[in-house]
């Protein structure tokens, strides 16, 4: 993975590549137009640099998505960033890597077209054949590796430190390579954040990766052994897959929060998401009232392709649920196979060694080797078992999880239509009361409330038809990305196979004429 | 002197572990049927004979698993054979496990699909039939050990057991049997004892020295092999019954599935459901030439150490002979009946030896021919599956990333 690159200096001490943003506001302020649009030529060619400011069409597609969501996607982003804080410095700062040249901030740095060196998962291979119509040839040349876990601290304030390492050619990053330190609440501090900015106007935002208590608290008090070694990969893993499904969503991608946790080498600690916190606590209490709202809202689907795909998810997550728990009787198997391999291993060498016949005795041996190579081979084999197969299933269970929180934000927003109506109705009521009892001053008041709630019922209405829209397309892109992921996954999954039958080939091949050999 | 060719061509029965011992047409013993019932094992022993002792050249019996326990307890407690290894007693046929796999499938998981069930039931039953056929060759071997062996074969009790067709009413000797396997058992520690040098007894010979603690060391071993391998292969087998609800998961998905993808998962689903079937032959293959021949040969290298006990035996009451003669002499009493004495314990003795030896020496060439033949037959077969599934598995990938 990350491990071949060597590290780039970490700190903010280091400004010596530091930029003078003039144009800041610019470069924050319409985050739209900061993703370059590459002409669609297959061949790495040095993309010319280009002035943002000339680009007023790039990312069309872009606008349409955020146009109406402007001002919800800035109000919050201005508080996250502020643009004229002393923090600025430390955010705009990155990594010094010898490619970048000082450069002005309208012409943004020159992407550095190295081969994609994406994570051994090529599950997240960006090429072009990913080009979504709406996004109009925009490419996602970005990619990102979470590696390095290091233990901070000690005892139970121990934690573990990830290196976030990120490759792009996109324009609005600060430089192509560049790497910060994250913990893992960090992590799940970007999603919550994500997920409260996006998910109420129907975007499916990737879940994090879950917690684990029993995991780090094992981590955190046992020195190197192998099944703490085990989760601390696992858990690497799976916040790489998290990190490099959020940034293949072209709206997130553009998303502040995104952008300063890979960027910032600070970041604020995400307390809110400790478990037991209050803010956890409230996060759960609002899920159970979710759950509770969700039963009574009795929605008039007009739209039968919703009610269809609804379906279909909660078919799919049942099947997957499924599958996930034989795979993982299949991988805890195949462990135990690995086990009992070595151990037959072993004796088998014992048994050679006391074999009184010489030839029989050295043949003996010889399986004992054999043995020992084979139960390595069920070990990578559990491994893909594991990485390959069960991990996807359980990602794509959680994803899911997230998709179904869409449509229950839709959901919600009808009935917040509904009751604007409702109340709309009222006040029309009201109001009429109001002219026939001849109370003109309240009578004004009525008035003016109606035409409030009219224009509340129309923003009820129009919010109702962009997330219904937003939904589509999103179920649209995580279709494709469906599709793609698990076909690339089958024959991974299977290339793993064959290279087991074909290692034990090898070496039962190599064997034979030691075992014919006895005389 | 037995005959260590190589096994030819006869495909009927598995022979796990015993080079042929079908190659003397004088006596030829099989187990030509066998009908398992609620808890017994009933085996037709057909036996093919041109020795004139007979009554007929050709017949068959029906016997069950205690008459050849009682066969083998003859044998043993036969002095005559003190000096042979005697072939040790296969073992109870035992289908518990199986049956309890069945039964709890029988008794219904509600999250199987019932193709899965019936392919489960497919898997249980195969095992089923394999632990069957296996209790039948383990039993067989034992006689045609017994045929094969030059001074055995001769035995009254084994005429008895192969020709006369009534029940030989062996049954009732189980509470004497339990209480006889005490015995011996306390016996068989000082036997022990005796033999791992702890008792004053000298071994003047040097081969038997070296077999002595050769075979101790060797026995623990190879018991040792036959668990760990036993545990290898159920392993194996539970990863490969892992493949079934997984083909069946794919398959319901790839059904379900709308896009493109369902061709996928259906392929895989069938590769999987095709990949099961090899590994489980994987499972049994290594069961059958590995575990069995373990298993095999630590019985048989118990029956080893048990001559080399009945020899020690032997030669402590040789020795006590020799001391009781001495103190006759001193005595000047019973001095011929000392003379005789010795003179018997001292052949005996002898006897017991040279048969020991060769019976040894013949133990080491069966051994290497097992192993040998087993291990080389293992890895045909291993290379045979492994060689099955990669085809398999790649022309599936073929087929997949044609379809791209």
């Amino acid at each position: 993975m990350a491990a071949e690159r060597e590290p780039p200096p970490l700190g903010d001490g280091d400004h010596t590549d530091f930029r003078e943003l003039d144009d800041a506001e610019d470069l924050f302020a319409s985050t739209v137009s900061t993703l370059e649009s590459s002409p669609s030529s297959p061949e790495p060619a040095s993309l010319p640099a280009e002035d943002i400011s000339t680009k007023p069409n790039g990312p069309k597609a872009a606008q349409i998505l955020l146009d109406d969501d402007q001002e919800d996607l800035f109000a919050e982003a201005t508080e996250e960033v502020s643009l004229d804080s002393p923090e600025r410095d430390a955010i705009l700062s990155s990594d010094s890597t010898p490619a970048i040249t000082p450069v002005t901030p309208t012409t943004l740095v020159t992407p550095r077209m190295e081969p994609k060196s994406l994570s051994a998962s090529d599950l997240f291979d960006i090429s072009k054949d990913e080009i979504e119509e709406e996004l109009n040839g925009d490419t996602f040349d970005i990619s990102v590796s979470v590696s390095d876990p290091e233990k901070v601290g000690d005892g139970m304030n121990a934690y573990l430190a990830y290196r976030v390492t990120t490759k792009t050619s996109l324009a609005m990053f600060n430089s192509s390579e560049f790497s910060v330190k994250r913990r893992f609440s960090d992590f799940l501090g970007l999603h919550g954040k994500l997920a409260s900015k996006y998910m109420h106007i129907g975007y499916i935002v990737p879940p994090a990766p879950e917690k684990s208590i029993v995991g780090m608290t094992k981590v955190k008090v046992s020195k190197e052994d192998p099944s703490s070694a085990e989760f601390v990969e696992k858990r690497r893993a799976a916040l790489e897959r998290y990190l490099q499904r959020t940034v293949k969503h072209p709206t997130l991608l553009q998303d502040p929060d995104l952008r300063q946790f890979l960027e910032s080498s600070e970041l604020p600690r995400a307390v809110s998401t400790q478990a037991l916190s209050g803010a956890g606590i409230l996060r759960m209490v609002n899920k159970a009232a979710d759950a509770v709202n969700k039963m009574t809202i009795k929605m008039n689907e007009s739209d039968a392709w919703f009610e269809e795909k609804q379906q279909q998810f909660e078919n799919l997550d049942q099947q997957l649920r499924k599958l996930h728990a034989s795979v993982e009787a299949l991988v805890c198997h195949r462990k135990e196979l690995s086990a009992n391999t070595s151990a037959f291993a072993k004796s088998a060498a014992m048994l050679g060694n006391s074999e009184d016949h010489t030839a029989l005795s050295r043949a003996l041996s010889q399986l004992a080797e054999v043995e020992e190579k084979i139960d390595q081979l069920h070990q990578e084999q559990a491994y893909a078992d594991f990485y390959l197969f069960s991990e996807l299933l359980g990602d794509y269970i959680r994803l899911i999880t997230a998709v179904k929180g869409v449509f229950d934000q839709r959901m919600k927003c009808w009935q917040k239509w509904q009751d604007a109506q409702a109340t709309l109705l009222k006040k029309r009521e009201a109001e009429a009361k109001l002219q026939y009892g001849g109370k003109p001053d309240k009578l004004q008041q009525a008035k003016e409330e109606i035409r409030e709630w009219e224009s509340k019922v129309q923003q009820g209405e129009r919010e109702f038809e962009q997330i219904s829209k937003t939904i589509r397309k999103e179920v649209g892109r995580f279709e494709k990305d469906r599709v793609k992921d698990f076909k690339a996954v089958i024959i991974k999954y299977l290339e793993s196979l064959v290279h087991t039958q074909q290692q034990l080939i090898k070496y039962w091949e190599a064997f034979l004429p030691e075992a014919k050999a006895i005389a | 002197m037995e005959d260590n060719q190589e096994i030819v061509a006869d495909n009927s029965k598995p022979r796990t572990v015993s080079v042929d011992l079908q190659a003397d047409p004088s006596l030829q013993v099989e187990i030509s049927d066998a009908v398992s019932e609620r808890d017994k094992v009933k085996f037709t022993v057909h036996t093919k004979t041109n020795l004139t002792h007979f009554k007929r050249s050709e017949f068959s019996v029906v016997r069950q698993h205690e008459e050849f326990i009682w066969l083998h307890d003859a044998y043993t407690e036969n002095e005559d054979y003190a000096g042979i290894i005697i072939p040790s007693t296969p073992p109870k046929p035992d289908f518990e496990a199986s049956r309890e796999k069945l039964q709890k499938l029988g008794e219904g998981d509600g999250s199987m699909t019932r193709e899965e069930f019936a392919k489960m039931k497919q898997e249980l039953e195969a095992e089923y039939l394999a632990i069957f056929k296996k209790t039948v060759a383990m039993h067989e071997v034992f006689l045609q050990r017994l045929a094969a062996h030059p001074v055995l074969r001769k035995d009254h009790n084994f005429y008895v057991f192969l020709e006369y067709d009534q029940d030989l009413s062996v049954r009732g000797k189980n509470r004497k049997e339990i209480l006889g396997g005490f015995l011996k058992n306390i016996v068989k520690s000082a036997d022990e004892v005796l033999i791992t040098g702890l008792s004053g007894t000298k071994e003047v010979d040097e081969f038997f020295e070296h077999e002595r603690t050769f075979l101790v060391e060797y026995h623990n071993r190879v018991k040792d092999a036959c668990m760990k391998v036993d545990k290898m292969t159920r392993s194996h087998k539970n990863v490969a019954e892992d493949y079934i609800p997984i083909a069946s998961a794919l398959n319901a998905l790839g059904t379900q599935e709308t896009s493109h993808l369902n061709k996928n998962l259906l392929k895989l689903g069938e590769l999987l459901e095709k990949l099961r079937k090899l590994e489980g032959r994987v499972a049994s293959d290594e069961d059958l030439k590995l575990s069995d021949l373990l298993r095999y040969y630590t019985r048989d290298s118990q029956a080893a150490k048990d001559l080399l006990y009945r020899r020690l035996r032997s030669l402590a009451d040789y020795e006590n002979a020799n001391k009781a003669l001495d103190k006759a002499r001193m005595k000047n009493k019973d001095v011929k009946l000392m003379e005789t004495q010795q003179q018997i314990c001292c052949q005996k003795f002898e006897k017991l030896s040279d048969s020991a030896k060769q019976e040894l020496i013949n133990f080491r060439a069966r051994r290497v021919a097992a192993f040998r033949k087993n291990m080389i037959e293992l890895t045909e077969l291993e290379l045979k599956h492994a060689k099955a599934s990669m085809l398999l598995l790649r022309n599936g990938l073929i087929a997949l990333k044609g379809d791209q």
